[in-house]
């Protein structure tokens, strides 16, 4: 299904993000996807689910939180991170600033798994060497 | 047991400079007036330390001493054709101009964190100008309050309380009791729902209305009102007096309506991008009649379509309200010293981030010469990161380039991006373990203190920089008489 992504911060993202960007804490703050209730039934998911997010680039795995605060289906929020970063174009239109606000993702139920910090960057740049 | 008072927080731009921090054996045991993000910090910063200097070989992260490490950074740099220093936004000023003369030495681009948060406002900036002050003068005399795109509930915690609507200045009160009053209010009337929808069918859908109204309760005139401009209800706009929700992506459509309305000028349309022109036209009235307004922005309209568009549109609109009135706008920076970083870039090379000395002289273009897009076409050919986590926060294609090429990061923790690094250099945390200076959102500089002491080995940022440059030096030295 189709979505506007909006990504932005979160408190609890901002507690961790200074000195605590490897421990699962930071993993449960920032690879979660907020969505309404309408939209979870719509997906056929319930809170805790994982789902997938695509967009040209790629797609990561994230779980679902319910929000309240999202009143409009279609929307989507997902705290700045590795995860969502991951599938970011790099189109910076002159700015130097790539597009992280409104712009179209879809989503899928699936029964992946969450890759913790380590396993994604692994799985998607490789080790050096 | 020793207090230390009047501790700058290290964390957001607000540097809230009116710290306590408790401290017994040089560990920090509990720290006053901090928010939870402060607080975490100066709690939590010894947890996931790595104290030891990390060089790679054959493949894996090895312990190395601290000057095989510098040798190695100063070899990586020395022999890079175009290397990328980026990051500075969580250091010292005292750091960053060591960095600017690194660069300078190498012939690199250095970059700030400016190039992924406000680095469309600087842009807008730059083409029209920005009537600013300091938030001393917001806190004592500002009545309207507006934060268009921004969430400082979350980003900037202590925001609101120390500079606009909750904090007490000398020529306005604060709102606290109104805040108060009505919280009480509302959760009432909410439970009184939920209760009726137990009983009735149509309770749940007054519920349902009751959350999704969207917040119009303009305090008496006089008093000291607060407006939050957003896509979504944020924690911000529980507090406000007026929230009004934008489509996404249609800041510029509304902002532009603004103007329009300012003007005199009729609209014929019903809504600009989700919201009703008669709101707009009470907005308008309500900025035009304000005796001292503000609009702080905030990422909302830097990150989405129009980028610095959408910034030129506001300080626009904020000219246009200055024939009326006084109002002033200002962006709500992130990092505690990204304001620092573009004053010392500016101040050093004429260009406040984005800065190319490939050819020998500072050039500025954003679009090229800016990180994101250096790494994306794939022009650097090594990376050193100091105090920022690039893995986290670039596109993927930018940090592809990062795992090709040699990579050095310099950071007192462990990031996303230090394990894909080629050498790793510990340092003492800015503003906790090393002094230096920083600057506030609003441009003022504020001294950052040394509350206990780095673990051993461990030295500051500054020193860390001045040690590479000095071995940069000596090795282009040779080269070039050799
Ligand atoms: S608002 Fe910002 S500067 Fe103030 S205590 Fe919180 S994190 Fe620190």
């Amino acid at each position: 299904m189709e979505f506007t992504l909006i990504t932005g911060r979160t408190i609890e993202q901002g507690c961790t993000k200074e000195h605590a960007k490897l421990s699962e804490e930071y993993m449960m703050s920032v690879a979660v996807c907020e969505m309404n209730y309408e939209d979870m039934m719509r997906l056929n998911v319930r809170d805790g689910d994982n789902v997938k997010i695509k967009t040209e680039v790629g797609s990561v795995v994230v779980k679902v939180r319910r929000s309240r605060r999202i009143r409009r289906p279609g929307i989507i929020f997902i705290p700045f991170g590795p995860w969502i970063n991951l599938i970011l174009p790099s189109e910076t239109e002159g700015t130097g600033m790539p597009p992280l606000k409104g712009f179209r993702v879809w989503v899928e139920p699936t029964e992946e798994p969450v890759s913790n910090i380590r396993e994604l960057l692994l799985r998607n740049y490789g080790v050096k060497g | 047991m020793r207090v230390i008072e009047g501790v700058v927080c290290p964390f957001c731009g607000c540097c809230c400079d009116d710290l306590e921090v408790i401290v017994e054996d040089n560990r920090i045991v509990d720290v006053r007036n901090a928010c939870a993000l402060g607080a975490s910090k100066f709690m939590g910063y010894s947890k996931n330390r790595n104290t030891k200097p990390l060089v790679r070989r054959n493949g894996e992260l090895v312990e190395a001493s601290l000057e095989d490490a510098i040798e190695r950074c100063a070899e990586i740099l020395a022999n890079a054709s175009y290397p990328l220093l980026y990051g500075w936004s969580n250091t010292s000023c005292e750091a960053i101009r060591v960095g600017l003369e690194l660069a300078e030495e190498v012939g690199g681009v250095i970059d700030n964190t400016t190039t992924v948060c406000h680095g469309p406002s600087i842009l807008a900036i730059q083409e029209v100008g920005i009537p600013g002050c300091t938030l001393g003068q917001i806190r004592h005399r500002a009545d309207l309050i507006i934060y268009w795109g921004s969430n400082p509930w979350s980003a900037h915690p202590r925001h609101i309380e120390r500079y606009t609507a909750l904090s007490e200045g000398r020529f306005q009160r604060a709102a606290w009791k109104r805040y108060l009053s009505r919280l009480i209010l509302e959760s009432a009337r909410k439970k009184r729902y939920r209760a009726a929808s137990l009983v009735f069918k149509g309770g749940a859908a007054a519920l349902q209305a009751a959350e999704e109204e969207e917040r119009w309760m303009l305090p008496p005139p006089g008093e000291r009102k607060l407006v939050v401009v957003d896509v979504q209800k944020t924690r911000s706009a529980d507090l406000a007096d007026i929230f009004i929700r934008v489509e996404p992506g249609g800041d510029y459509e509304v902002l532009q309506a603004l103007r329009a309305l300012i003007r005199d000028e009729e609209l014929d349309v019903d809504e600009a991008a989700g919201v009703p022109v008669e709101k707009l036209e009470e907005l308008s009235d309500l900025m035009v009649n304000a005796r001292f307004g503000v609009l702080f922005f905030g990422l909302g309209l830097t990150m989405s379509v129009g980028r610095s568009r959408n910034i030129e549109a506001a300080i626009k609109l904020t000219r246009d309200l200055n024939r009326y009135t006084k109002f002033l706008i200002m962006p709500m920076r992130g990092h505690f010293n990204v304001t620092g970083a573009n004053i010392v870039f500016t101040w050093q090379t004429g260009y406040p981030y984005a800065v190319d000395f490939s050819q020998g002289y500072p050039r500025y273009n954003p679009g090229e010469t800016s990180a994101v897009d250096v790494l994306a076409r794939g022009d650097a050919d090594a990376t050193l990161v100091i105090a920022s986590d690039p893995a986290s926060s670039f596109p993927r294609k930018a940090v592809e380039n990062l795992t090709k090429n040699p990579l050095i990061v310099i950071d007192p923790v462990l990031t996303p991006t230090a394990l894909m690094a080629d050498v790793i250099i510990p340092t003492a945390f800015v503003g906790i373990e090393a002094e230096g200076t920083t600057y506030r959102m609003d441009h003022v500089p504020l001294p950052l203190k040394k509350v206990v002491e780095p673990p051993a080995g461990c030295l500051s940022d500054e020193e860390v920089l001045r040690m590479i440059l000095g071995r940069v030096r000596k090795i282009r030295r040779s080269d070039a008489s050799a």
